[in-house]
């Protein structure tokens, strides 16, 4: 199990654009991915989940990563956040 | 007569074309064979998203950029690993239907995302419908029916969504009526996009019209006929036939210059309250905005907007207007409105009470938001700032105080924030229109707030019926006032505008040239109209104009004067 945490950096919190890029960026894996802001946790794999999680600019998020291709979902997420400004 | 908002201007007569109402039978059933109903949503599933993929290739064929986007989204919903399983989950363990088990949890996902405060999620929340209505016409079988249209017609339907107007075949489509939505909904974006009349929120029009029936639909009032008799037929004939021929002359005007006859340039703005009229100012040939009010960021929602939010609006103007100047009007609101995240007073008088900048001043966090947010957004365009309300020096200087502060703030924390961003106000108090002089070493800009000038300098309120008729902006003390003020801005060397009602009505163009105005902000759809009579105005007429006029006694005889004039210039435009 893989964990990362992060402040969100982008200005729109992780609605709109980088909620789908997030999204489409793990989809294709195969690991279990969550992800949490405070008491709140849901799939990040689900864009309804994400949106209903309401991340704001400034907010701490952890992301748990389960599964075989778990260090590829890490490496992957970590370019998808430094291409887009994410954290 | 049916009456309902009018999201859409124009006027339409023709047979109703009734589109059949989304209904499904959405009742709970116990069923036996759970693999054969996940294997039935699955399918629908398939179906859905095969239909939308079309979609996004026709609307990427067409060019259509937004449209696309939006089903775009619509697909990543479809694809949503927690939509499905959550349906799964519930044929599996509970034995509902499919229908019933997809109502739910779309349900949850619904009222989780309506809690958010930014309208980006609540768009969201119409994606969703949207989408779950779709699967659920696959499940019902054949999914959505595009209907056959084979002569022009007036589309009447409870709403219409994205993937409904999609698929219409628009071309013999003369306008659209709704029981649902407002100025804003999909259906009224869609219809002013075409230039088609739309009503929208009629009230159960679905019942009481059938295909076939004859229609007259009025954009402008909001107003419906059902198979009306011949005289109201025939007076709407010709109400259709003068617009037709207002639109041809006034479309031949877009591209050419507001310039009087004498060559003077006049600028027209554009007032704009919501941000879907800004490609329709832009379209007509605003100059740039000379208002845009930020109220309907505040209006009808529980809490405030966040910086973050309106950062993300005022960008958005301001890119769209590709660098023209943009006034931006902080909040303007007060006891009349219904303002729940502010817990306002009920007033007794609240057009005297806490409104417009005095609440900003007592609610300093709302103010420095708003200001923090346009602040951050002036990088992106030509930016200037304007106060509401303000009835003397000491709250210009406190309000420019607080812009200060913020402007340094956020440069301190490391924001870009444009070098220099004028700052104006509105002069809509009487009090202030008289220190104009004053005021002009110290503002940027003014612009005149006529509706309010008048109601304050005549003592009438302008929503009460029983002293309407009181409420004239031809009263000779008006026009005085708005002299006074445009000709101590110009000796102060300041810009001088006006936003009132008074810019956008032709009848006051050549006098207010005259008094020597040369800026105009007005409702997009008025400036047209305008430029019509710029185009007509002469600097020597318009002056002798200003000068007959401002020596009347009463306001009847001012109205009669301009409009003579108004038809003077009108036949000398057509000779």
């Amino acid at each position: 199990m893989r964990v990362l945490v992060a402040t969100v950096k982008t200005k729109t919190g992780l609605h709109a654009r980088p909620a789908a890029l997030l999204v489409n960026c793990v989809s294709k894996f195969t690991s279990t991915i969550t992800i949490k802001k405070g008491e709140q946790e849901g799939n990040l794999k689900s864009l309804l989940d994400l949106l209903s999680l309401g991340v704001e600019q400034g907010d701490q998020i952890t992301i748990t990563v389960d599964g075989k291709d778990e260090d590829e979902v890490i490496a992957a997420l970590n370019r998808c956040a430094t291409e887009n400004e994410l954290w | 007569m049916y009456k309902g908002v009018p999201a859409s201007p124009g006027i339409a007569l023709g047979p109703a074309l009734v589109l059949p109402k989304k209904q499904f039978q959405l009742e709970k059933k116990i069923i036996q064979d759970v693999t054969a109903e996940k294997d039935r949503f699955h399918q629908a599933l398939t179906a859905a998203k095969t239909r939308i993929e079309g979609l996004i290739a026709l609307a990427q064929e067409q060019e259509q950029t937004e449209t696309a986007k939006i089903f775009e989204a619509h697909r990543m919903v479809l694809e949503d690993p927690e939509l499905i399983t959550g349906v799964e989950q519930q044929i599996d363990q509970e034995k509902v239907n499919a229908e019933f088990a997809l109502e739910t949890t779309v349900n949850f996902y619904i009222n989780l995302l309506s809690q958010a405060n930014s309208a980006y999620m609540r768009e969201r929340v119409a994606d969703l419908k949207d989408v779950a209505n779709q699967v659920l016409q696959f499940l019902a079988g054949g999914g959505p029916q595009i209907p056959e249209i084979k002569e022009d017609c007036i589309i009447v339907a409870a709403e219409l969504t994205p993937s409904d107007t999609a698929l219409l075949p628009l071309d013999k489509v003369q306008g659209f009526i709704t029981e649902v939505g407002g100025p804003t909904s999909h259906t009224a974006i869609i219809a002013r996009s075409l230039e088609l009349p739309a009503v929208v929120g009629v009230k159960k029009i679905t019942a009481s019209v059938q295909s076939g029936d004859h229609l007259i639909i009025d954009g402008e009032q909001g107003a419906v006929f059902v198979n009306p008799d011949s005289d109201t037929i025939a007076v709407y004939r010709q109400k259709q036939e003068v617009l037709h021929r207002q639109k041809k002359e006034l479309a031949s005007l877009k591209t050419l210059a507001a310039q009087t006859k004498s060559g003077k340039t006049i600028k027209l703005l554009a007032n704009v309250g919501e941000p879907w009229e800004l490609p329709k100012a832009l379209e007509y040939g605003a100059d740039g905005i000379g208002l845009f009010r930020t109220e309907y960021l505040f209006l009808n929602r529980d809490t405030l907007p966040t910086e973050e939010e309106q950062f993300q609006a005022y960008k958005e103007v301001l890119v769209q207007m590709e660098g023209k100047p943009v006034v931006i009007r902080t909040l303007d609101i007060g006891g009349d409105k219904n303002l729940p995240s502010l817990n306002l007073e009920t007033e007794m008088n609240p057009f005297l009470g806490l409104r417009g900048i005095r609440l900003c001043l007592k609610n300093k966090t709302v103010f420095t938001t708003q200001l923090r947010a346009l602040y951050r957004a002036s990088v992106h365009g030509q930016l200037k700032i304007m106060f509401p309300m303000i009835s003397s020096l000491e709250e210009y200087r406190a309000a420019v105080k607080c812009a200060e502060e913020v402007r340094a703030q956020l440069i301190e924390e490391g924001h870009p924030v444009s070098g220099h961003v004028p700052i104006g106000i509105m002069v809509e108090v009487p009090s202030t229109a008289i220190m104009t002089d004053l005021f002009a070493k110290e503002v940027d800009f003014v612009s005149i707030g006529t509706n309010d000038l008048t109601q304050y300098t005549l003592a009438v309120d302008r929503m009460n019926e029983q002293i309407s008729h009181l409420y004239t902006p031809f009263h000779p003390a008006v026009l005085r006032l708005i002299k006074m003020v445009i000709a101590q801005a110009r000796d102060g060397g300041i810009e001088v505008s006006m936003c009132g009602e008074m810019a956008g009505d032709p009848r006051f163009t050549s006098l207010l040239i005259g008094l020597g105005l040369e800026s105009f902000s007005m409702s997009p759809s008025a400036l047209l109209a305008v430029k019509k009579q710029v185009r007509a105005a002469k600097s020597t007429t318009a002056k002798a104009l200003a000068q007959k006029v401002l020596a009347l006694p009463t306001a009847e005889e001012i109205r009669a004067a301009l409009e003579n004039a108004e038809e003077r210039s009108d036949s000398a435009c057509e000779s």
